[in-house]
C-alpha cells in the first residue's frame, strides 16, 4: 500500500516536471555550444554539467574564465550565483530532513530551481504525504530534467555553433520560472513577498557578484514572514 | 584560451561548492527542529528567490543588449497572469512562448 503511494508520488513528480524538459533542452544545448566555443572539449563540458548542474552558475564561470578572471574570482562569483541553493536547502529541510543521510545527500545534489519549486508547492499543498512520498516526488520531478541537462550539454558541445541560437530562445528560462511562481502565490503574504523581491531585484541589480539577488530574496522572505507574524498576532 | 588546470580547478571547485550549498541545511540540520521565526521566513523562499532571479532578465534582457523589449515584457505578463489565475504551469509556459513567437514573427 505504502509503496503504491510512493510510486504514484514519483510519477506525479515526473508528470509535473515534464513541461520543463522543453526548456532544459535549449538551455543545456546552449551551454554545450558556448562551452565548445570557449575551447572546452565534450568531456570537459559534460564534466561541468555533471559536477555543477546549475545553468546560471555554469554560464557565469565560463564567461569569467573567457575574460581571464583569476580562478578565485571565477569560483566566488559562480558560487554567489548558487547561494540561493542554500536557501532551497533550508526550505526543504522541514520536509526531507527525516530521511537517512545518504538520501539527503542525493536530494542535495539534485536540488535544482525547477524541481525545488515544484516540490515545495506540492509539499505545502499535500501536507499529509509521508517523508518517503515527498522524496519520491522530489526524485520524480528531477527525472525529466537532470538527464536532459547532461545529454543536451553533450549535444550542444558536439554540434557547436551549427545551431542558430536566435530570437526568443534566451527567454525560455524566464518564462519557465514565471510559470512556476504563479501556483505558489497562494496568499497575500506570498504575493507581497514576490512583489518586494521583484522590485528589490531591479533596485539592487548593480551589486557585484549577483548579491542583488540575495538581498532582494532576503527582503522578500522578511516581508512574507512579517505579514504572517502580524496576521497570527491578530488572530 | 582557457588553461586546462584552471578549468578543472573551477569545475571541481564549483561542483564541491555547489554541493556544499545544497547540502548545508538538509544534511547538517536534518531532522532537528528549526526555530519558528526561521521556519516562517523559509516558507517564502520560492516566491522570493525566483522572482528576484527573473525580474532583471525580464526588464533588461541580455539578448537585446539590456534594452527593455515590449515582446518579452508582454510574454512575461501573460505567463504570470495565466500561471496565477489558472495555476497551470504548462498552459502558462505555452502562452508565454506563443507571445514570443508571435512577436518574433511580427
Amino acid at each position: 500500500m505504502a509503496s503504491v503511494g510512493v510510486k504514484s508520488s514519483y510519477w506525479k513528480g515526473v508528470r509535473d516536471a515534464l513541461p520543463f524538459t522543453l526548456v532544459i533542452i535549449p538551455f543545456a544545448t546552449l551551454f554545450g555550444v558556448v562551452s565548445s566555443d570557449a575551447g572546452l572539449n565534450v568531456l570537459e563540458s559534460l564534466g561541468f554539467s555533471i559536477a555543477v548542474i546549475a545553468g546560471a552558475a555554469q554560464f557565469t564561470a565560463l564567461q569569467l574564465m573567457r575574460d581571464e578572471a583569476p580562478t578565485l574570482v571565477v569560483l566566488a562569483s559562480a558560487l554567489a550565483v548558487n547561494l540561493r541553493m542554500a536557501m532551497y536547502s533550508a526550505s526543504l529541510t522541514p520536509h526531507l530532513g527525516h530521511l537517512p543521510l545518504w538520501k539527503r545527500a542525493v536530494a542535495a545534489y539534485l536540488t535544482l530551481d525547477q524541481n525545488y519549486a515544484l516540490s515545495i508547492v506540492e509539499f505545502e499543498r499535500n501536507t499529509a504525504q509521508s517523508t518517503s512520498g515527498k522524496f519520491a516526488y522530489f526524485l520524480g520531478s528531477v527525472t525529466p530534467i537532470a538527464p536532459f541537462w547532461y545529454g543536451f550539454t553533450v549535444v550542444g558541445a558536439l554540434v557547436g555553433s551549427a545551431i542558430p541560437m536566435n530570437t526568443g530562445l534566451d527567454f525560455a528560462m524566464p518564462i519557465a520560472f514565471i510559470a512556476m511562481i504563479g501556483p505558489a502565490l497562494n496568499s497575500g503574504a506570498h504575493r507581497m513577498a514576490a512583489l518586494v523581491a521583484s522590485v528589490a531585484a531591479l533596485l539592487f541589480v548593480w551589486m557585484p557578484w549577483n548579491f542583488g539577488l540575495l538581498v532582494a530574496a532576503g527582503l522578500g522572505m522578511a516581508t512574507g514572514a512579517e505579514i504572517e507574524r502580524r496576521a497570527e498576532a491578530r488572530a | 584560451m582557457i588553461e586546462r588546470t584552471e578549468l578543472w580547478i573551477v569545475i571541481l571547485g564549483l561542483g564541491v561548492g555547489s554541493f556544499a550549498l545544497r547540502f548545508v541545511f538538509l544534511g547538517l540540520v536534518g531532522n532537528r527542529a528549526m526555530p519558528p521565526a526561521v521556519m516562517r521566513h523559509l516558507r517564502y523562499t520560492a516566491v522570493s528567490v525566483l522572482p528576484a532571479l527573473v525580474m532583471p532578465l525580464v526588464v533588461w534582457p541580455t539578448a537585446t543588449g539590456g534594452e527593455p523589449d515590449p515582446v518579452r515584457l508582454g510574454s512575461a505578463a501573460i505567463t504570470l497572469a495565466i500561471a496565477t489565475l489558472m495555476r497551470n504551469v504548462p498552459v502558462a509556459m505555452i502562452a508565454g512562448a506563443a507571445v514570443l513567437i508571435f512577436g518574433a514573427w511580427l
